[in-house]
């Protein structure tokens, strides 16, 4: 009896030491990031699977690119008149506001344009896909398509994963351009700068390398905030709740991944990138 | 044949299934019954292979579907229909294209021949001119007649129902009860039902399992279980037989 009493007692404060506090702190996080790349992995290898699911790729495609159209656009208008008005006050202090156009579209094409249309991507498209699948998760849809032999990976993943990989560098594209004929709009009808001036360095200093890069970028990271936003929703657990929090968590961690890959895709095309558009600066 | 061998699972290490053995023959009706939470549910996923037990088989036409891979799992199901418990539509979809789902998937039937076929399964329960609705727009039982439609769209011969007739009024009840009892007779179905309702469970079921805290505390033909001295059994089916 008092032996027995006294062994849960006895367990208890050893049981931190078995395992240290900081273990448990850290064990949540390693567990998904784990479950995320085999999550990421098993995607992958759905990619290539038949049956390809066209028109659902093209419908998430819609979704994605012209559906972000608008708000993508206002982005990248009013970035790329605050830049010009920021580029174009810093640079005046020592007279070389001929370089503001060039040194905009530098930053555009391989930073702001792609990480600010991720953002933005992540709040419109990330959010919706891990409610989508979230409630199809706690509803028992997904278990259904598997009981109908349907690969909800192929069936559900790989078309949405696909479809952001394809409208990532689109919308980039798009907040490229409409964000320097705002910052066009502004140095040249309203900071007086000639379009001479603004457009002239350009063609010397920013290449079509600097462009690819910033598209790759966006691919890179529209595929993987998508194929987190997917796995939170997918693995979504507890009715109502489960799913906002898959929600949560699919924004939250997409804008730190958007941020995480942006450092590691520029310092791999720096590295590996011999002189290029940033080479000489 | 189903053969569920020994079958353990816990959640979170919350025993649900604690060494479950049970043997459906082919062609024949099991119904499992048990309280609310008894794991009754958790046993039908893991026969459909959506579950992986912790410990022992499940074993399907000498097909062991525990340790089946993604594309064994992909054929086992092609003859296996499930009725989920609360329907589980796909809610982006129309019923009509609900229900001929796992047609377009999986044969090459053209639209007139699915269209008609869909007609078909949701007359079978009752339903009409539903096809264009959408799951949001049905009440309840609707719903679940219609995930029955689907399940039952491409004929298969092994049918799980999860509660096929909870939910729906006496009229409905009894002729989903009839439709399994046919399926039965004609095409020689299996099915595994799990029930609330005693009534039809005694008259569809050619075999009962009575499911309790995660074991299956008895089993035998409906006569033998209506004269149980099994006091779980007993309490449960005296709510039923005591108010006749
Ligand atoms: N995915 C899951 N994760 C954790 N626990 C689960 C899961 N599925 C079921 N359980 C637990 O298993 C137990 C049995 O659940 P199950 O759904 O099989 O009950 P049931 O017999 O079908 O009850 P009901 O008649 O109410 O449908 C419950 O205690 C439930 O909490
Ligand atoms: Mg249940």
């Amino acid at each position: 009896m008092t032996e027995h009493a006294a062994s849960p007692a006895a367990i208890e404060p050893a049981a931190p030491e078995a395992k240290p506090r900081w273990l448990t702190w850290i064990e949540k996080p390693v567990v998904t990031i784990g479950d995320l790349f085999i999550f990421v992995a098993q995607s992958l290898a759905a990619i290539p699977r038949p049956p390809y699911r066209f028109s659902i790729f093209l419908s998430q495609l819609e979704f994605m690119a012209y559906g972000s159209l608008f708000v993508v656009g206002l982005t990248g208008l009013f970035t790329g008149m605050v830049m010009a008005m920021q580029l174009t006050s810093a640079f005046g202090l020592f007279n070389a506001q001929s370089l503001v156009g060039a040194t905009l579209e530098i930053a555009l094409a391989r930073e702001l344009a792609p990480i600010f249309t991720c953002i933005v991507v992540v709040a419109r498209v990330g959010s919706a896909i891990a409610t989508e699948l979230g409630t199809m998760r706690v509803t028992e849809q997904i278990d259904a398509l598997e009981t109908m032999a349907v690969d909800p990976l192929n069936y559900l993943v790989v078309p949405r994963v696909l479809a952001a990989a394809v409208a990532a560098p689109i919308l980039t594209m798009l907040f490229n351009a409409i964000a320097i004929a705002g910052a066009y709009g502004i140095d040249v009808y309203v900071q007086d700068i000639s379009p001479a001036a603004f457009l002239n360095r350009m063609q010397t200093m920013v290449y079509p390398h600097d462009l690819l890069n910033g598209l790759g970028k966006s691919m890179v990271i529209g595929f993987f905030v998508t194929c987190i936003a997917c796995f939170r929703g997918y693995k979504a657990e507890g009715g109502a709740r489960g799913v906002g929090i898959a929600t949560t968590e699919a924004v939250v961690s997409g804008l730190i991944a958007i941020f995480a890959i942006d450092y590691i895709y520029t310092a791999i095309s720096l590295n590996t990138a011999s002189g290029g558009g940033m080479g000489g600066m | 044949m189903i053969d569920v061998r020994d079958l353990w699972k816990s959640f979170n290490g919350f025993g649900v299934l604690k060494g479950i053995n049970l043997q459906m023959a082919p062609g024949t009706t099991t119904v499992v019954l048990g309280g609310s939470g008894s794991g009754k549910t958790v046993l039908m996923k893991h026969i459909m292979g959506l579950f992986k037990p912790d410990k022992g088989e499940v074993i399907v036409d000498g097909e062991n579907v525990s340790v089946m891979s993604r594309q064994e799992l992909a054929i086992f199901r092609q003859r296996m229909g499930m009725v989920f418990q609360n329907a589980a539509l796909f809610d982006s979809m129309t019923v009509g294209d609900n229900v001929a789902f796992p047609l377009r998937e999986h044969t090459k039937m053209s639209e007139d021949e699915i269209g008609a076929k869909v007609k078909e399964k949701l007359a079978v329960v009752d339903l009409f001119d539903v096809e264009q609705k959408f799951p949001a727009e049905l009440s309840g039982g609707m719903r679940k007649r219609v995930g029955l439609a689907r399940a039952i769209i491409r004929d298969p011969k092994i049918v799980l129902y999860d509660e096929p007739t909870t939910g729906l009024d006496p009229l409905t009840t009894e002729s989903v009860d009839q439709m399994i009892i046919g399926a039965r007779k004609k095409l020689g179905v299996t099915s595994v039902v799990i029930s609330h309702d005693i009534g039809s469970a005694f008259h569809i079921a050619d075999h009962i399992a009575m499911l309790h805290h995660g074991v299956i505390v008895e089993q035998g033909t409906p006569a033998q279980l209506r004269n149980s001295k099994e006091p779980h059994t007993q309490e449960f089916l005296a709510t039923w037989f005591a108010r006749q």
